[in-house]
Protein backbone atom coordinates (compact mmCIF):
# COMPACT_ATOMS: atom_id res chain seq x y z
CA UNK A 1 0.00 0.00 0.00
CA UNK A 2 1.57 3.57 0.88
CA UNK A 3 3.98 2.62 3.34
CA UNK A 4 7.18 3.52 1.93
CA UNK A 5 9.64 0.20 1.47
CA UNK A 6 12.13 0.22 3.63
CA UNK A 7 15.57 -0.12 1.69
CA UNK A 8 16.20 -4.18 2.36
CA UNK A 9 19.70 -4.23 3.92
CA UNK A 10 21.76 -7.24 4.83
CA UNK A 11 21.30 -6.48 8.39
CA UNK A 12 17.77 -6.96 8.58
CA UNK A 13 16.90 -9.97 9.96
CA UNK A 14 15.26 -12.45 7.27
CA UNK A 15 12.75 -13.70 9.40
CA UNK A 16 10.30 -10.95 10.45
CA UNK A 17 6.73 -11.90 9.81
CA UNK A 18 4.53 -10.34 7.03
CA UNK A 19 2.66 -8.73 9.78
CA UNK A 20 6.03 -7.09 11.43
CA UNK A 21 7.07 -5.53 7.43
CA UNK A 22 3.41 -4.16 7.01
CA UNK A 23 2.33 -3.05 11.03
CA UNK A 24 2.06 0.34 9.96
CA UNK A 25 -0.35 -0.22 7.19
CA UNK A 26 -2.48 -2.43 8.72
CA UNK A 27 -2.30 -1.72 12.42
CA UNK A 28 -5.26 0.97 12.21
CA UNK A 29 -7.47 -0.95 9.99
CA UNK A 30 -7.10 -3.46 12.83
CA UNK A 31 -8.17 -0.58 15.28
CA UNK A 32 -10.78 -0.02 13.08
CA UNK A 33 -12.70 -3.08 12.81
CA UNK A 34 -15.03 -3.10 15.50
CA UNK A 35 -16.13 0.54 15.18
CA UNK A 36 -16.54 0.03 11.18
CA UNK A 37 -18.40 -3.11 11.80
CA UNK A 38 -20.99 -2.05 14.45
CA UNK A 39 -21.12 1.57 12.42
CA UNK A 40 -21.53 0.08 9.25
CA UNK A 41 -24.21 -2.96 10.42
CA UNK A 42 -26.54 -0.33 12.72
CA UNK A 43 -26.07 2.88 11.18
CA UNK A 44 -25.16 3.10 7.19
CA UNK A 45 -26.30 0.22 6.21
CA UNK A 46 -30.04 0.71 7.59
CA UNK A 47 -29.83 3.96 6.06
CA UNK A 48 -29.82 2.04 2.44
CA UNK A 49 -32.07 -0.70 3.55
CA UNK A 50 -34.60 2.30 4.62
CA UNK A 51 -34.53 3.57 0.82
CA UNK A 52 -35.52 0.09 -0.08
CA UNK A 53 -37.64 -0.22 2.13
CA UNK A 54 -39.60 2.88 0.88
CA UNK A 55 -40.52 0.98 -2.57
CA UNK A 56 -42.62 -1.58 -0.81
CA UNK A 57 -45.85 -1.91 0.91
CA UNK A 58 -45.11 -3.94 4.35
CA UNK A 59 -46.45 -4.45 7.99
CA UNK A 60 -43.31 -5.13 8.92
CA UNK A 61 -44.54 -9.05 9.47
CA UNK A 62 -45.91 -10.30 6.43
CA UNK A 63 -44.44 -10.50 2.40
CA UNK A 64 -42.97 -7.19 1.21
CA UNK A 65 -44.68 -6.22 -1.94
CA UNK A 66 -42.69 -4.04 -4.58
CA UNK A 67 -45.20 -0.48 -4.99
CA UNK A 68 -42.21 1.63 -7.04
CA UNK A 69 -42.24 4.93 -6.27
CA UNK A 70 -46.30 4.91 -4.71
CA UNK A 71 -45.44 5.81 -1.07
CA UNK A 72 -43.64 8.70 -2.39
CA UNK A 73 -46.60 9.40 -4.67
CA UNK A 74 -48.89 9.13 -2.36
CA UNK A 75 -47.31 11.23 0.34
CA UNK A 76 -47.59 14.38 -2.52
CA UNK A 77 -51.67 14.04 -1.87
CA UNK A 78 -51.14 13.53 1.78
CA UNK A 79 -52.17 16.54 3.64
CA UNK A 80 -50.47 15.50 7.24
CA UNK A 81 -47.30 15.18 5.19
CA UNK A 82 -47.36 18.50 4.64
CA UNK A 83 -48.44 19.73 7.46
CA UNK A 84 -45.27 17.99 9.26
CA UNK A 85 -43.43 19.31 6.49
CA UNK A 86 -44.66 23.25 7.35
CA UNK A 87 -44.10 22.27 10.74
CA UNK A 88 -40.23 21.75 10.45
CA UNK A 89 -39.42 24.22 8.29
CA UNK A 90 -41.22 26.72 11.15
CA UNK A 91 -39.03 24.22 14.03
CA UNK A 92 -35.86 25.17 11.71
CA UNK A 93 -36.19 28.45 11.51
CA UNK A 94 -36.99 29.17 15.26
CA UNK A 95 -34.67 26.83 16.83
CA UNK A 96 -32.25 28.78 15.37
CA UNK A 97 -32.86 31.38 17.51
CA UNK A 98 -31.57 29.53 19.85
CA UNK A 99 -28.27 30.87 18.54
CA UNK A 100 -28.52 34.41 19.60
CA UNK A 101 -30.42 34.17 22.41
CA UNK A 102 -27.58 31.78 23.81
CA UNK A 103 -24.72 34.71 22.63
CA UNK A 104 -27.35 37.05 25.01
CA UNK A 105 -26.98 35.11 28.21
CA UNK A 106 -23.26 34.27 27.69
CA UNK A 107 -22.40 37.86 27.38
CA UNK A 108 -24.44 38.77 30.54
CA UNK A 109 -23.24 35.82 32.89
CA UNK A 110 -19.73 36.57 31.02
CA UNK A 111 -18.28 38.14 34.36
CA UNK A 112 -15.89 37.37 37.40
CA UNK A 113 -18.06 38.42 40.49
CA UNK A 114 -18.56 35.76 43.40
CA UNK A 115 -20.19 32.70 43.06
CA UNK A 116 -20.88 33.16 38.84
CA UNK A 117 -19.61 29.66 38.58
CA UNK A 118 -22.90 28.60 40.04
CA UNK A 119 -24.73 30.50 38.18
CA UNK A 120 -23.25 29.26 34.76
CA UNK A 121 -24.11 25.59 35.93
CA UNK A 122 -27.64 26.38 37.06
CA UNK A 123 -28.52 28.60 33.56
CA UNK A 124 -26.83 25.38 31.90
CA UNK A 125 -29.40 22.82 33.99
CA UNK A 126 -31.74 22.78 31.49
CA UNK A 127 -30.06 20.64 28.93
CA UNK A 128 -28.64 18.20 30.96
CA UNK A 129 -32.61 16.92 31.98
CA UNK A 130 -34.41 14.55 29.35
CA UNK A 131 -36.35 16.32 26.60
CA UNK A 132 -39.22 13.87 28.07
CA UNK A 133 -38.67 15.74 31.39
CA UNK A 134 -38.81 18.86 30.10
CA UNK A 135 -41.83 17.91 28.21
CA UNK A 136 -43.72 17.22 31.05
CA UNK A 137 -42.57 19.84 32.88
CA UNK A 138 -44.05 22.43 30.15
CA UNK A 139 -47.23 20.68 29.44
CA UNK A 140 -47.62 21.58 33.43
CA UNK A 141 -46.72 25.01 32.96
CA UNK A 142 -48.92 25.31 29.63
CA UNK A 143 -51.72 23.49 31.62
CA UNK A 144 -54.85 25.82 31.28
CA UNK A 145 -56.45 25.38 34.81
CA UNK A 146 -53.74 25.19 36.62
CA UNK A 147 -50.38 26.13 35.09
CA UNK A 148 -48.09 28.69 36.04
CA UNK A 149 -48.37 30.52 32.45
CA UNK A 150 -52.31 30.72 33.14
CA UNK A 151 -51.29 32.07 36.79
CA UNK A 152 -49.05 35.23 35.14
CA UNK A 153 -51.77 35.95 32.22
CA UNK A 154 -54.07 35.63 35.02
CA UNK A 155 -52.07 38.05 37.05
CA UNK A 156 -51.59 40.66 34.30
CA UNK A 157 -55.28 40.64 33.73
CA UNK A 158 -55.34 38.18 30.20
CA UNK A 159 -57.28 35.60 29.44
CA UNK A 160 -56.45 31.94 30.12
CA UNK A 161 -55.13 29.97 26.75
CA UNK A 162 -54.63 26.85 25.89
CA UNK A 163 -51.59 26.62 24.17
CA UNK A 164 -50.78 22.74 23.67
CA UNK A 165 -54.95 22.61 22.41
CA UNK A 166 -54.86 25.29 20.41
CA UNK A 167 -53.89 24.60 16.37
CA UNK A 168 -52.70 27.92 16.03
CA UNK A 169 -50.34 28.05 19.41
CA UNK A 170 -49.29 24.27 19.90
CA UNK A 171 -46.31 24.35 17.40
CA UNK A 172 -44.89 27.36 18.64
CA UNK A 173 -45.73 25.90 22.39
CA UNK A 174 -43.17 23.08 21.79
CA UNK A 175 -41.04 25.22 20.05
CA UNK A 176 -40.34 27.39 22.73
CA UNK A 177 -40.25 24.36 25.27
CA UNK A 178 -37.25 22.80 23.05
CA UNK A 179 -35.51 26.38 22.71
CA UNK A 180 -35.08 26.16 26.62
CA UNK A 181 -32.57 23.57 27.21
CA UNK A 182 -31.19 24.29 23.35
CA UNK A 183 -30.29 28.02 24.19
CA UNK A 184 -28.48 26.85 27.47
CA UNK A 185 -26.16 24.46 24.92
CA UNK A 186 -25.80 27.45 22.89
CA UNK A 187 -24.77 29.52 25.92
CA UNK A 188 -22.15 27.11 26.91
CA UNK A 189 -20.77 26.85 23.81
CA UNK A 190 -20.13 31.24 23.34
CA UNK A 191 -19.07 30.90 27.25
CA UNK A 192 -16.59 28.59 26.75
CA UNK A 193 -15.76 31.19 23.38
CA UNK A 194 -15.77 34.00 24.96
CA UNK A 195 -12.81 32.68 27.05
CA UNK A 196 -10.64 32.18 23.90
CA UNK A 197 -11.40 36.22 22.88
CA UNK A 198 -8.02 37.92 22.11
CA UNK A 199 -8.39 40.54 25.10
CA UNK A 200 -5.37 42.47 23.22
CA UNK A 201 -7.83 42.77 20.19
CA UNK A 202 -10.65 43.85 22.29
CA UNK A 203 -8.48 46.30 23.95
CA UNK A 204 -7.13 48.13 20.93
CA UNK A 205 -10.68 48.13 19.41
CA UNK A 206 -11.54 49.96 22.51
CA UNK A 207 -8.82 52.70 22.57
CA UNK A 208 -9.99 53.34 18.93
CA UNK A 209 -13.64 53.96 20.19
CA UNK A 210 -15.23 50.24 19.67
CA UNK A 211 -17.93 49.84 22.20
CA UNK A 212 -21.42 48.02 22.65
CA UNK A 213 -23.02 46.75 19.78
CA UNK A 214 -20.20 47.84 16.99
CA UNK A 215 -17.89 45.93 18.96
CA UNK A 216 -19.66 42.76 19.75
CA UNK A 217 -20.60 43.00 15.82
CA UNK A 218 -17.09 43.62 14.40
CA UNK A 219 -14.63 42.45 17.14
CA UNK A 220 -16.10 39.72 19.06
CA UNK A 221 -18.50 37.59 16.69
CA UNK A 222 -16.01 36.74 14.45
CA UNK A 223 -13.77 35.56 16.70
CA UNK A 224 -16.20 33.13 18.25
CA UNK A 225 -17.02 31.75 14.71
CA UNK A 226 -15.94 28.26 15.64
CA UNK A 227 -18.24 28.15 18.68
CA UNK A 228 -21.06 29.64 16.36
CA UNK A 229 -20.52 26.66 13.67
CA UNK A 230 -20.52 24.02 16.62
CA UNK A 231 -24.42 25.68 17.90
CA UNK A 232 -25.48 25.84 14.44
CA UNK A 233 -24.80 22.14 13.74
CA UNK A 234 -26.26 20.97 17.10
CA UNK A 235 -29.45 23.44 16.56
CA UNK A 236 -29.86 22.34 13.06
CA UNK A 237 -29.31 18.33 14.01
CA UNK A 238 -31.59 19.14 17.30
CA UNK A 239 -34.61 20.44 15.42
CA UNK A 240 -34.83 18.12 12.87
CA UNK A 241 -34.35 15.36 15.88
CA UNK A 242 -37.56 16.93 17.87
CA UNK A 243 -39.55 13.99 18.63
CA UNK A 244 -39.56 13.74 22.37
CA UNK A 245 -41.19 16.91 23.02
CA UNK A 246 -44.22 15.97 20.76
CA UNK A 247 -44.83 13.02 21.68
CA UNK A 248 -44.78 13.74 25.17
CA UNK A 249 -46.67 17.40 25.23
CA UNK A 250 -49.31 16.68 22.22
CA UNK A 251 -48.63 13.05 20.78
CA UNK A 252 -49.02 15.06 17.63
CA UNK A 253 -52.22 16.35 18.27
CA UNK A 254 -54.59 19.08 18.13
CA UNK A 255 -55.92 17.54 14.68
CA UNK A 256 -52.15 16.52 13.64
CA UNK A 257 -51.32 19.83 13.92
CA UNK A 258 -48.24 19.76 15.92
CA UNK A 259 -46.70 16.75 13.68
CA UNK A 260 -43.49 17.19 12.19
CA UNK A 261 -41.79 14.19 9.68
CA UNK A 262 -39.90 12.30 12.61
CA UNK A 263 -43.22 12.66 14.31
CA UNK A 264 -45.36 11.49 11.55
CA UNK A 265 -43.04 8.73 10.57
CA UNK A 266 -43.06 7.22 13.58
CA UNK A 267 -46.35 7.71 14.05
CA UNK A 268 -47.53 6.19 10.66
CA UNK A 269 -44.98 3.00 10.85
CA UNK A 270 -45.75 2.19 14.83
CA UNK A 271 -48.76 3.04 16.08
CA UNK A 272 -52.41 3.79 15.16
CA UNK A 273 -52.25 3.89 11.33
CA UNK A 274 -51.26 0.26 11.45
CA UNK A 275 -47.58 -0.54 10.41
CA UNK A 276 -46.96 1.07 7.55
CA UNK A 277 -43.06 0.72 7.49
CA UNK A 278 -42.90 1.22 3.28
CA UNK A 279 -44.84 4.38 3.81
CA UNK A 280 -43.04 5.95 6.99
CA UNK A 281 -39.66 4.44 5.41
CA UNK A 282 -40.22 7.14 2.61
CA UNK A 283 -41.09 9.89 4.97
CA UNK A 284 -38.00 9.19 6.77
CA UNK A 285 -36.10 9.13 3.27
CA UNK A 286 -37.68 12.54 2.61
CA UNK A 287 -36.72 14.14 6.17
CA UNK A 288 -32.71 12.26 5.40
CA UNK A 289 -32.54 14.40 2.42
CA UNK A 290 -33.37 17.86 3.59
CA UNK A 291 -30.72 16.74 6.48
CA UNK A 292 -28.43 15.89 4.10
CA UNK A 293 -28.52 19.48 2.34
CA UNK A 294 -26.97 20.40 6.20
CA UNK A 295 -24.70 17.41 6.35
CA UNK A 296 -22.77 18.02 2.71
CA UNK A 297 -22.37 21.41 4.19
CA UNK A 298 -20.75 20.72 7.62
CA UNK A 299 -19.15 18.08 5.55
CA UNK A 300 -17.62 20.71 3.33
CA UNK A 301 -16.76 23.27 6.22
CA UNK A 302 -15.18 20.78 8.21
CA UNK A 303 -13.06 19.00 5.11
CA UNK A 304 -12.03 22.66 4.18
CA UNK A 305 -10.86 23.54 8.06
CA UNK A 306 -8.85 20.23 7.54
CA UNK A 307 -6.84 21.18 4.52
CA UNK A 308 -6.13 24.58 5.93
CA UNK A 309 -4.13 22.92 8.59
CA UNK B 1 -12.61 40.74 28.29
CA UNK B 2 -15.89 41.60 27.02
CA UNK B 3 -18.35 42.80 27.92
CA UNK B 4 -16.85 45.11 30.02
CA UNK B 5 -15.59 43.43 33.26
CA UNK B 6 -18.18 44.71 35.95
CA UNK B 7 -15.92 45.76 38.53
CA UNK B 8 -14.52 48.33 36.24
CA UNK B 9 -18.23 49.97 36.57
CA UNK B 10 -19.61 51.99 39.36
CA UNK B 11 -20.63 50.62 42.75
CA UNK B 12 -24.58 51.17 41.31
CA UNK B 13 -23.85 49.09 37.99
CA UNK B 14 -22.09 46.22 40.40
CA UNK B 15 -24.70 45.97 43.10
CA UNK B 16 -27.11 45.85 40.04
CA UNK B 17 -25.87 43.10 38.51
CA UNK B 18 -25.21 41.27 41.81
CA UNK B 19 -29.11 41.66 42.17
CA UNK B 20 -30.02 40.98 38.45
CA UNK B 21 -28.67 37.67 38.73
CA UNK B 22 -30.49 35.48 41.47
CA UNK B 23 -33.80 36.95 39.29
CA UNK B 24 -32.57 36.29 35.78
CA UNK B 25 -31.95 32.67 37.26
CA UNK B 26 -35.25 32.14 39.13
CA UNK B 27 -37.19 33.52 35.86
CA UNK B 28 -34.77 31.04 33.58
CA UNK B 29 -35.76 27.95 35.87
CA UNK B 30 -39.28 28.74 36.31
CA UNK B 31 -41.04 25.60 35.05
CA UNK B 32 -38.30 23.58 36.83
CA UNK B 33 -39.17 25.10 40.55
CA UNK B 34 -42.60 24.65 40.14
CA UNK B 35 -42.19 20.93 39.59
CA UNK B 36 -40.47 20.78 42.14
CA UNK B 37 -42.86 23.05 44.38
CA UNK B 38 -45.24 20.44 43.11
CA UNK B 39 -43.10 16.81 44.57
CA UNK B 40 -43.60 18.22 47.79
CA UNK B 41 -46.71 19.11 48.54
CA UNK B 42 -49.27 16.93 49.91
CA UNK B 43 -52.65 15.47 47.52
CA UNK B 44 -54.82 17.15 50.05
CA UNK B 45 -53.29 21.06 48.69
CA UNK B 46 -54.28 19.88 44.43
CA UNK B 47 -57.93 18.62 45.89
CA UNK B 48 -58.83 21.44 47.59
CA UNK B 49 -57.72 23.84 44.48
CA UNK B 50 -54.43 25.18 46.11
CA UNK B 51 -51.73 24.91 43.27
CA UNK B 52 -49.70 27.91 44.42
CA UNK B 53 -49.27 28.62 47.61
CA UNK B 54 -46.41 26.54 49.56
CA UNK B 55 -47.25 23.25 50.77
CA UNK B 56 -49.41 23.19 53.60
CA UNK B 57 -47.44 20.16 55.01
CA UNK B 58 -44.40 19.23 53.53
CA UNK B 59 -45.70 16.16 51.58
CA UNK B 60 -42.08 14.85 49.82
CA UNK B 61 -41.79 11.73 52.00
CA UNK B 62 -44.66 10.36 51.09
CA UNK B 63 -44.57 11.63 47.67
CA UNK B 64 -40.88 10.30 46.66
CA UNK B 65 -41.64 7.06 49.12
CA UNK B 66 -44.88 6.17 46.38
CA UNK B 67 -42.57 6.99 43.74
CA UNK B 68 -39.24 4.35 45.34
CA UNK B 69 -41.87 2.09 46.85
CA UNK B 70 -44.85 1.89 44.72
CA UNK B 71 -44.22 2.06 41.41
CA UNK B 72 -42.46 0.31 38.64
CA UNK B 73 -39.92 2.94 39.01
CA UNK B 74 -36.90 1.10 40.50
CA UNK B 75 -37.07 -1.13 38.30
CA UNK B 76 -36.90 1.06 35.39
CA UNK B 77 -34.26 3.36 37.09
CA UNK B 78 -31.89 0.36 37.31
CA UNK B 79 -33.23 -0.52 33.44
CA UNK B 80 -31.58 2.77 32.29
CA UNK B 81 -27.82 2.26 34.80
CA UNK B 82 -27.94 -1.21 32.85
CA UNK B 83 -28.37 0.29 29.68
CA UNK B 84 -26.38 3.26 30.36
CA UNK B 85 -23.23 2.46 31.39
CA UNK B 86 -22.80 -0.10 28.72
CA UNK B 87 -23.18 1.51 26.75
CA UNK B 88 -21.02 4.30 27.66
CA UNK B 89 -17.90 1.72 28.25
CA UNK B 90 -18.50 0.31 24.82
CA UNK B 91 -18.88 3.47 22.63
CA UNK B 92 -15.92 4.84 24.02
CA UNK B 93 -13.78 1.71 23.90
CA UNK B 94 -14.55 1.22 20.27
CA UNK B 95 -13.96 5.16 19.52
CA UNK B 96 -10.54 4.93 21.65
CA UNK B 97 -9.29 2.58 19.31
CA UNK B 98 -10.75 4.38 15.79
CA UNK B 99 -10.18 7.44 17.25
CA UNK B 100 -5.94 6.19 17.40
CA UNK B 101 -6.54 4.78 13.95
CA UNK B 102 -7.49 8.35 12.86
CA UNK B 103 -5.62 10.39 14.14
CA UNK B 104 -2.31 9.32 14.17
CA UNK B 105 -2.32 7.13 10.74
CA UNK B 106 -2.03 8.79 7.49
CA UNK B 107 -3.72 6.43 4.51
CA UNK B 108 -5.90 7.48 1.59
CA UNK B 109 -9.17 6.23 3.25
CA UNK B 110 -8.37 8.14 6.31
CA UNK B 111 -10.38 11.39 5.68
CA UNK B 112 -12.93 9.39 3.86
CA UNK B 113 -13.73 6.79 7.02
CA UNK B 114 -13.61 9.77 9.60
CA UNK B 115 -16.26 12.52 7.89
CA UNK B 116 -18.64 8.54 6.98
CA UNK B 117 -18.60 8.39 11.02
CA UNK B 118 -19.23 12.74 11.26
CA UNK B 119 -21.98 12.03 8.55
CA UNK B 120 -23.62 8.93 10.47
CA UNK B 121 -23.69 10.60 13.57
CA UNK B 122 -26.22 13.73 12.14
CA UNK B 123 -28.77 11.34 10.28
CA UNK B 124 -32.04 11.39 11.90
CA UNK B 125 -32.72 8.66 13.69
CA UNK B 126 -36.52 8.07 11.80
CA UNK B 127 -33.82 6.50 8.31
CA UNK B 128 -32.21 3.73 10.72
CA UNK B 129 -35.91 2.68 12.68
CA UNK B 130 -37.31 0.31 10.20
CA UNK B 131 -34.38 -1.57 9.35
CA UNK B 132 -32.89 -1.23 13.31
CA UNK B 133 -35.79 -2.94 15.06
CA UNK B 134 -36.12 -5.59 11.80
CA UNK B 135 -32.23 -6.34 12.55
CA UNK B 136 -33.12 -6.63 16.57
CA UNK B 137 -36.17 -8.37 15.85
CA UNK B 138 -34.26 -10.65 14.24
CA UNK B 139 -31.28 -11.58 16.35
CA UNK B 140 -33.72 -12.31 18.66
CA UNK B 141 -33.22 -9.40 20.84
CA UNK B 142 -36.26 -7.19 20.52
CA UNK B 143 -37.49 -5.65 23.88
CA UNK B 144 -34.13 -6.65 25.51
CA UNK B 145 -31.43 -4.12 27.46
CA UNK B 146 -29.00 -6.24 25.38
CA UNK B 147 -30.56 -4.87 21.77
CA UNK B 148 -30.74 -1.63 23.10
CA UNK B 149 -26.91 -1.43 23.88
CA UNK B 150 -25.66 -2.76 20.84
CA UNK B 151 -27.44 0.18 19.00
CA UNK B 152 -26.49 2.92 21.15
CA UNK B 153 -23.23 1.79 21.01
CA UNK B 154 -22.74 1.26 17.53
CA UNK B 155 -24.64 4.99 17.10
CA UNK B 156 -22.56 6.91 19.66
CA UNK B 157 -19.38 5.56 18.05
CA UNK B 158 -19.63 7.80 15.27
CA UNK B 159 -19.84 10.99 17.91
CA UNK B 160 -17.22 9.38 19.86
CA UNK B 161 -14.75 8.65 17.03
CA UNK B 162 -15.06 12.50 15.65
CA UNK B 163 -14.51 13.74 19.32
CA UNK B 164 -11.56 11.39 20.13
CA UNK B 165 -9.93 11.44 16.43
CA UNK B 166 -9.48 15.36 16.98
CA UNK B 167 -8.45 14.99 20.46
CA UNK B 168 -5.38 12.16 19.16
CA UNK B 169 -4.36 14.87 16.87
CA UNK B 170 -3.67 17.29 19.06
CA UNK B 171 -1.01 15.26 20.46
CA UNK B 172 2.03 16.14 20.08
CA UNK B 173 3.27 13.51 17.20
CA UNK B 174 6.99 13.30 18.45
CA UNK B 175 6.15 11.05 21.31
CA UNK B 176 5.05 8.20 18.89
CA UNK B 177 7.62 8.51 16.40
CA UNK B 178 10.14 8.73 19.20
CA UNK B 179 8.44 5.09 20.41
CA UNK B 180 8.32 3.77 17.02
CA UNK B 181 12.56 4.28 16.90
CA UNK B 182 12.57 2.50 19.38
CA UNK B 183 10.69 -0.72 17.97
CA UNK B 184 7.66 -0.31 19.79
CA UNK B 185 5.02 -2.43 18.75
CA UNK B 186 2.29 -0.52 17.49
CA UNK B 187 -0.20 -1.67 19.64
CA UNK B 188 1.73 -1.46 22.50
CA UNK B 189 1.97 2.53 21.74
CA UNK B 190 -1.63 2.78 21.81
CA UNK B 191 -1.44 1.46 25.08
CA UNK B 192 1.36 2.41 27.05
CA UNK B 193 1.86 6.09 25.14
CA UNK B 194 -1.44 7.19 23.69
CA UNK B 195 -4.02 5.50 26.16
CA UNK B 196 -2.62 7.29 29.29
CA UNK B 197 -2.90 10.74 27.89
CA UNK B 198 -6.35 10.09 26.49
CA UNK B 199 -7.91 10.07 29.86
CA UNK B 200 -9.60 13.17 29.73
CA UNK B 201 -10.98 12.49 26.49
CA UNK B 202 -12.43 9.54 27.86
CA UNK B 203 -13.97 10.92 31.08
CA UNK B 204 -15.27 14.04 28.97
CA UNK B 205 -17.16 11.05 26.27
CA UNK B 206 -17.83 8.65 29.42
CA UNK B 207 -20.17 11.42 30.99
CA UNK B 208 -21.51 13.03 27.82
CA UNK B 209 -22.80 9.34 26.55
CA UNK B 210 -23.98 8.65 30.13
CA UNK B 211 -26.79 11.67 29.77
CA UNK B 212 -27.15 11.12 25.80
CA UNK B 213 -28.42 7.64 26.36
CA UNK B 214 -30.10 7.93 29.68
CA UNK B 215 -31.84 10.70 28.24
CA UNK B 216 -32.60 8.45 24.89
CA UNK B 217 -36.72 8.37 24.78
CA UNK B 218 -36.99 7.32 20.80
CA UNK B 219 -35.16 4.23 20.78
CA UNK B 220 -36.05 3.00 24.01
CA UNK B 221 -39.60 3.38 22.63
CA UNK B 222 -38.86 1.49 19.35
CA UNK B 223 -37.22 -1.07 20.31
CA UNK B 224 -38.21 -1.74 24.37
CA UNK B 225 -41.67 -1.96 25.60
CA UNK B 226 -42.84 -3.23 29.43
CA UNK B 227 -41.58 -2.80 32.62
CA UNK B 228 -38.90 -5.58 32.28
CA UNK B 229 -36.37 -3.55 29.78
CA UNK B 230 -37.22 -0.29 29.28
CA UNK B 231 -35.37 2.65 30.42
CA UNK B 232 -36.55 5.04 33.03
CA UNK B 233 -37.77 7.89 30.14
CA UNK B 234 -40.23 5.70 28.54
CA UNK B 235 -41.16 4.35 31.72
CA UNK B 236 -42.50 7.70 33.43
CA UNK B 237 -44.77 7.55 30.68
CA UNK B 238 -46.90 4.35 31.91
CA UNK B 239 -45.78 5.60 35.45
CA UNK B 240 -47.67 9.12 34.86
CA UNK B 241 -50.19 7.04 33.41
CA UNK B 242 -50.74 4.47 36.49
CA UNK B 243 -50.61 8.26 38.45
CA UNK B 244 -52.98 10.11 36.18
CA UNK B 245 -53.50 13.72 37.14
CA UNK B 246 -51.87 13.06 40.76
CA UNK B 247 -49.27 15.84 40.04
CA UNK B 248 -47.80 15.59 42.83
CA UNK B 249 -46.74 12.00 42.01
CA UNK B 250 -45.80 12.54 38.30
CA UNK B 251 -43.78 15.62 39.47
CA UNK B 252 -42.12 13.73 42.32
CA UNK B 253 -41.45 10.92 39.07
CA UNK B 254 -40.00 13.73 36.59
CA UNK B 255 -37.64 14.75 39.37
CA UNK B 256 -36.20 11.28 39.87
CA UNK B 257 -36.03 10.22 36.42
CA UNK B 258 -34.44 13.93 35.79
CA UNK B 259 -31.84 13.57 38.89
CA UNK B 260 -29.02 11.12 37.78
CA UNK B 261 -27.56 13.17 34.56
CA UNK B 262 -27.86 16.17 36.73
CA UNK B 263 -25.72 14.71 39.22
CA UNK B 264 -23.49 13.67 37.18
CA UNK B 265 -23.49 17.23 35.47
CA UNK B 266 -22.10 18.69 38.81
CA UNK B 267 -19.72 16.25 39.47
CA UNK B 268 -18.12 16.23 36.13
CA UNK B 269 -18.59 19.52 35.39
CA UNK B 270 -15.29 20.18 33.76
CA UNK B 271 -15.43 17.01 31.60
CA UNK B 272 -19.01 17.72 30.59
CA UNK B 273 -18.24 21.14 29.31
CA UNK B 274 -14.77 19.97 27.37
CA UNK B 275 -16.93 16.94 25.90
CA UNK B 276 -20.17 19.56 25.07
CA UNK B 277 -17.93 21.69 23.12
CA UNK B 278 -16.00 18.73 20.86
CA UNK B 279 -12.85 19.78 22.13
CA UNK B 280 -13.04 22.57 19.59
CA UNK B 281 -13.76 25.49 21.21
CA UNK B 282 -11.21 25.65 24.18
Amino acid sequence: MTTPALPQTEYEPPRRSWYKRNEIAITPWLFLLPAILFFMVYVIIPIFQSFTVSTVAWDGLGEKEFVGLDNYRELLDDPAFWTSLRNNLIWLLLYLLAIPAGLFIALFLNQTVTGIRIYKSLFFFPFVISQVVVGLVFSWFYDPTFGLLNAILGFVGLGPINVLGDPTYVTYGIIAAGLWPQTAYCMILYLTGLNAVDPEQVEAARLDGAKGWKMLWYVIVPQLKPATFIAFVVTIVGALRSFDLISIMTNGGPFGESRVLSFYMFEVALSEYGFRMGYGAAIAVVLFLIMLCFIAYFLYSMYKEEKGH
Amino acid sequence: MFPKPIEKSSRNVQIGYQALLPVALIFWLLPLIAVALFSIKPAADFTTGDYWNLPSVFGGFENYGKVFFDSDMPRYLLNSILITVPTAIGAVALSCMAGFALGIYQFKANLWLFFLFVAGNFVPFQILMVPVRDLTLDLGLYNTKTGLVLFHIAFQTGFCTLFMRNFIKGLPFPLIEAARVEGVAEWKIFVYVVLPLMKPAIAALLVLIFTFIWNDYFWAVVLTQGAESQPVTAGITSFNAQYRAAYHLMSAGAVVAALPPVAMFFMMQKHFIAGLTLGAVK
